[in-house]
């Protein structure tokens, strides 16, 4: 360790979507490390313990370095040769960035799509068909009595969910943290949330639509037959508790994740789940969070929907946005084979995506933006080695809760934001599009004829 | 990019300038209106056409959290409109709330050149202003959400007058507001914390406070530190029947001092509460009338589709309660709620109908057009894109005969609206949609054309039809540049951000920042908006009087 030391106070965590602000981190300048995160979780610490300058060139085309000019000529004119090009990921880097992604789509008629489209794009659609009684996190930090977790395995993938926000937390209602509340946890199996629930359901794996649409006939009012047990691997008994404690409760809270965005049901769980927390609303204050994963996913909801009215799945062919999952959301746009070009940002679809679509990867010219080397950027055409958002680089993101938050940057890094290169891809792009784009051509026409 | 030109031979409407309809020219030099510029320089010919300053809407709903959620919440209406590209400027989609870029363009096509976002709770404000700097051509600004603060109400509740003041001013700069806006006072606590009640009284008391006590406070710190806009406030009781007398409290609180009322149509109800509104139009605008010191907007209701959203969460849960139509609530840590829904205004629907007639009548018995400010609380009311046919209704008195015979007739029948013949003339339109909200935001260099002004222009081609006339301007220039040319986008532009920095005592920070730890989700230190959010912006002076 060498003598060179800084500390930084407020830093802010983007690994996961609890994107916490109250990070101190101890840098050593002269070896470019994070030596210390003071108030991180486990998953903080590892992101900034594990955070170093890569030794890999700020460019690369076909694996060999050049410059980033020519890397930067080299993908304006890939996307705009293209017939589909399409943009996808995003959800890893600042809304700065983002917004420079979805102009390029723009220009170039493409398509953008962020990681939404495999984890929360199924809440989206559900918000799209029923709305949500929502909250930001200091609300249940300050109010909830009953905080419900559904799907979703806080303790494993959002640490401080529990003691920063909603379960040990003390706040103006809540001062004795977790003796003030009550926590369920809804799940498939035992996760290591369980011990932190007072009490713990376990649904059958699939029947999770079931199991909310009894609770939501048993707030109705309604009957239910004690064969519900036999469905949903839930008792009557359990079903009425839950009931009842949702109803009387002062201000509920219920956060789910994945375990029913991208189970069998999908936005049709969630449509369901939201509509739960709208009716409990007949009775007592209720509300309902997507526990979302990555730092910025919710930046790329947030600025795709203020750029075209849609959060995820949007396609510029026919020069204005439309939106329609299934087909221009990114797991389809390459297994089907549409995409004839495509660039990721800040995420690493080679790694996780349908064997389909990884092949379709390696058949048409890729262009990745990351920090770090990954399966995406070794089978990419052109890839960029881009500074790390909230470490190397400041910007905003929006935490799970839709607050956004200011980042701040801990210390300098050699390679250039995914916002200077998409912005420099943007002003080449509308450059070469300038006829394509050409109202002004028809203008020009029109005065001849 | 500068635009020298001399607009020749064109009918201008300045009202601030006491020019109503004279042949005049207009000379534009570096973004800015000039005395007179060389004979050789560029001209513009608008002859037959009618020039007025670039119109001001003084209170929408454009840019931030709830509004994205609102975008968010219909892909049905955006598939139905979408907003496609042109050689200058970006794609989008339309509907009731349009993309960013589309709400830009889409003012200007209607020769609109600022308008203000009208309620943004602190927490989110960065998220409005990186929405704002992706609305194109317009200069804008927002109003902070500061009337169901928790940490504010627990200074007045002990009486520290001058700490609350000092906080307030801390507020606007931590945000880069442009005022203070008030949203049902006292309402959220009860909303929140008692199971999704309300207050229904100014003078009711929610933790040792009231509406009144709020709102008085506020009248007189922000007028005390000579915000050139005052506080604006929602005043209790939305849209309930007999809330006109909560409106005419409200009123009565500020006394002789400056204060804004938004959308007065919705608080203008006679009757009981839960049964059918009457008209109380007359009173409401009378009050507005006598007392100079009060400015408000219409929020007129225009048939056809809208989408309600609102820091008055228990409101919108009162609507969604009509059709169970997709709602969506909001709550936001110690400083707001908020409540979204798609809604319908109806002509065969008694109360849509009441609500249509008594904006209506409130703009034909207003006596002081510079205090009576055009807007339909967009999308509240309905869309902004409504104004040219409300124009319209306000200058062609046999048009509105003609609308007056499709709605229903019951409602109708118990209003003034039979009575009133008055027609607003070209001058007057200046007034309510240019001079009269330049005014009263105090924008010193906007609504008006003369020397010095920033030149934000549009041109009309004259026409009988008032509303076809004021859909489509043939040229729109903001800060000079030319936007629309001949019914055609020839430039883009990214507009300004208005904004306030009165002056405050650094050492209140030390008293904010115990509560920030305690009972906020983000940490104080990251809580105020730095100078990387402002880009294009233009700080409005406050003139302190104390």
């Amino acid at each position: 360790m060498s003598e060179n030391i800084r500390t930084v106070k407020n830093v802010t965590c983007t690994f996961c979507g609890c994107v916490c602000d109250d990070m101190e981190l101890t840098i050593d300048i002269d070896e470019n490390r994070i030596t210390k995160a003071k108030n991180a979780c486990t998953l903080g610490r590892a992101w900034f313990a594990e955070h170093g300058i890569q030794d890999l060139p700020a460019a690369m085309i076909d694996g060999k370095e050049v410059s980033v000019e020519a890397a930067i000529e080299e993908s304006a004119q890939i996307l705009t040769k293209a017939k589909f090009p399409i943009i996808y990921g995003l959800s890893s880097t600042t809304c700065e960035a983002q917004s420079q992604a979805v102009a390029i789509a723009d220009y170039m008629h493409g398509t953008i799509d962020s990681t939404s489209s495999v984890c929360h794009g199924p809440t989206g659609m559900a918000f799209q068909g029923v709305g949500e009684s929502t909250m930001t996190l200091g609300e249940v930090k300050n109010r909830a009595d009953l905080v419900i977790f559904w799907g979703c395995n806080p303790a494993v993938s959002h640490p401080r969910l529990f003691t920063r926000y909603a379960v040990t937390a003390t706040g103006m209602f809540m001062p004795k943290g977790k003796k003030d509340r009550t926590i369920v946890l809804v799940d498939v199996r035992k996760t290591e949330s369980s011990p932190v629930a007072n009490i713990n359901i376990r649904v059958k794996p699939g029947k999770d639509f079931e199991m909310i649409w009894a609770l939501r006939a048993l707030i109705k009012g309604k009957k239910i037959d004690p064969s519900i047990e036999e469905v949903t691997g839930v008792s009557l008994e359990a079903l009425q508790d839950l009931a009842e404690r949702m109803k009387n409760c002062r201000y509920g809270v219920i956060f789910f994740g994945m375990g029913l965005t991208m189970a069998r049901g999908r936005h049709f769980n969630i449509g369901a789940l939201l509509s739960l927390a709208t009716d409990l609303n007949e009775h007592t204050h209720f509300v309902v969070r997507s526990a979302r994963g990555h730092g910025n996913v919710s930046g790329g909801d947030q600025v795709i929907t203020w750029s075209t009215g849609y959060p995820f799945g949007v396609n510029f062919n026919l020069g204005y946005p439309r939106f329609n999952p299934g087909e221009f959301t990114t797991v389809d746009t390459l297994c089907s084979g549409a995409a004839d070009a495509a660039m990721f940002i800040a995420s690493d679809p080679a790694s996780n995506f349908p064997k389909a679509a990884i092949e379709h990867m390696k058949r048409i010219p890729v262009i990745t933006l990351d920090a770090k080397h990954t399966m995406t950027s070794s089978l990419s055409h052109v890839a960029f080695t881009t500074s790390t958002y909230g470490i190397n680089t400041g910007g905003t993101v929006y935490r799970m809760d839709d607050v956004p938050i200011a980042l701040r940057k801990a210390y300098d890094s050699p390679f250039p934001s995914d916002e200077k290169i998409l912005t420099a891809i943007k002003n080449r792009v509308i450059e070469l599009t300038h006829a394509k784009r050409g109202a002004s051509d028809t203008r020009e026409k029109r005065k001849v004829a | 990019m500068t635009f020298t030109t001399r607009i020749v031979n064109g009918k201008v409407y300045d009202p601030m300038n006491n020019i109503d309809g004279e042949i005049r020219d207009i000379c534009i030099e570096d973004g800015r209106i000039v005395e007179s510029m060389p004979d050789d320089a560029s001209r513009i010919d608008a002859g037959g056409m009618v020039i007025m300053p670039g119109g001001i809407d003084i209170h929408c709903h454009i840019a931030g959290a709830k509004v994205n959620a609102g975008r968010k919440l219909m892909p049905e209406d955006h598939r139905r409109d979408p907003h496609p590209e042109t050689a200058f400027t970006r794609s989008g989609t339309g509907g009731i709330v349009p993309s960013t870029f589309a709400t830009g363009y889409r003012y200007a096509t209607l020769g609109y050149t600022t308008a203000m976002e009208a309620a943004v709770p602190p927490i989110t404000a960065r998220h409005t202003l990186e929405e704002l700097d992706c609305t194109p051509i317009i200069d804008k600004g927002f109003y902070v959400l500061l009337g169901n603060n928790i940490f504010l109400h627990n200074l007045l509740r002990e009486g520290r007058h001058e700490e609350f003041r000092q906080t307030i001013a801390w507020w606007v700069n931590a945000t880069k507001a442009y005022t203070t806006k008030l949203v049902n006072p006292c309402g959220d606590e009860p909303w929140k914390g008692q199971r999704n009640k309300n207050i229904t009284d100014i003078d009711e008391k929610v933790d040792g406070i009231s509406p009144r006590i709020i709102i008085e406070a506020f009248v007189n710190a922000v007028n005390a530190m000579g915000f050139p806009h005052p506080p604006h406030i929602h005043c209790n009781n939305l849209g309930h029947s007999g809330n006109y007398k909560t409106t005419l409290e409200t009123m009565r609180t500020a006394g002789d001092q400056r204060l804004h009322v938004a959308h007065i149509q919705f608080h203008s109800y006679g009757g009981v509460t839960g049964k059918n509104p009457t008209s109380k139009a007359a009173e409401i605008i009378e009050y507005v009338n006598q007392h100079p010191n009060i400015t408000c907007d219409i929020g007129q209701v225009m048939f056809g589709n809208a989408t309600i959203m609102t820091a008055d969460a228990p409101l919108a849960y009162v609507l969604r309660g009509f059709n169970k139509n997709k709602w969506v609530n909001a709550d936001t840590e110690c400083e707001s709620g908020c409540g979204i829904l798609p809604f319908t205004y109806q002509e065969h629907v008694y109360t849509h109908t009441m609500q249509w007639a008594i904006g209506l009548e409130m703009f034909l018995l207003s006596e002081d057009p510079w205090r009576v400010i055009l807007s339909t609380d967009h999308p509240n009311g309905g869309s902004f894109m409504n104004y040219p046919k409300l124009i319209r209704l306000l200058m062609d008195k046999s048009f509105r005969r003609e609308e007056m015979g499709r709605v229903n007739q019951k409602a109708i029948a118990k209003t003034a609206l039979n009575d009133l013949d008055r027609e607003y003339t070209l001058n007057e339109i200046a007034i309510i949609t240019r001079a009269g909200p330049a005014r009263a935001l105090g924008l010193k260099n906007k609504g008006h054309l003369g020397p010095g002004a920033d030149a934000d222009i549009t041109i009309y081609d004259e026409m009988e039809d008032k509303e076809m006339m004021f859909n489509a301007p043939r040229y729109v220039i903001k800060s000079g540049i030319p936007i629309i040319a001949d019914h055609e986008f020839r430039g883009d532009h990214t507009g300004r951000l208005l904004h306030i920095t009165p002056e405050y005592d650094q050492s209140i920070e030390e008293t904010v920042k115990p509560f920030f730890e305690s009972f906020y989700s983000v940490e104080f230190g990251n809580y105020a908006i730095d100078d990387s959010y402002m880009h294009d912006h233009e700080v409005i002076q406050t003139t302190k009087t104390s």
